[in-house]
């Protein structure tokens, strides 16, 4: 399933919105979810799952075409950590 | 943040009632756990996918009394984050 696909099936549901309207709301709930990470945020939905930054610590890589060792630098990654519900529902 | 403050940004932003913010919520949720019940993956551009990975079985360890248990096969969720979202958090 799609963005475009989940729109389509919300705006079904909801049938109070038009598909623009529901595109608008759908795409502000997710742009939050990024805005709440990228201010260093944790995120937690009911139901569905948590949402949080993973630090990566820095390691040494290797540059695939010359073989020399090169530092990668730390960095932050988002974290999704399933929520019970939905762990339940997929793997039942 | 919650599940409340998303609807509260909703509501403010939009200006869809909070009763209609939160059913469309709850939508949204609803059937991205119905498509990944049916192991299907979701795909939402410029945030991430999440998709059901199937794992075999192995073997674990009661971390309390050391005794090795088995670990049954078991269906489970990944979310992998598109490169945008990636990017926003390492600024």
């Amino acid at each position: 399933m799609t963005k475009a696909e989940l729109i389509e099936k919300v705006t079904e549901k909801m049938n109070s919105l038009t598909l623009k309207q529901t595109e608008v709301v759908v795409n502000l709930i997710f742009d939050s979810v990024k805005d709440a990470l990228a201010k260093g945020e944790k995120v937690e939905i009911r139901g569905f799952g948590s949402f949080r930054i993973r630090n990566r610590g820095s390691r040494e890589g290797r540059n695939p075409k010359t073989g020399t060792s090169v530092s990668v630098p730390p960095k932050k990654v988002p974290f999704f950590k399933t929520g019970k519900e939905l762990r339940e529902i997929v793997d039942s | 943040m919650t599940k409340a403050d998303i609807v509260a940004q909703i509501y403010e932003k939009i200006g869809l009632s909070k009763k209609e913010a939160s059913d469309i919520l709850e939508i949204v949720l609803g059937t991205i756990k119905g498509t990944l019940k049916e192991a299907e993956i979701v795909k939402i551009a410029g945030f991430g996918n999440f998709l059901v990975r199937k794992k075999g079985a192995r073997k674990g360890r009661n971390p309390k009394s050391g005794e090795e248990i088995e670990i049954t096969p078991r269906k489970v969720v990944t979310f992998k984050p598109s490169i945008v979202f990636k990017g926003l958090v390492n600024r």
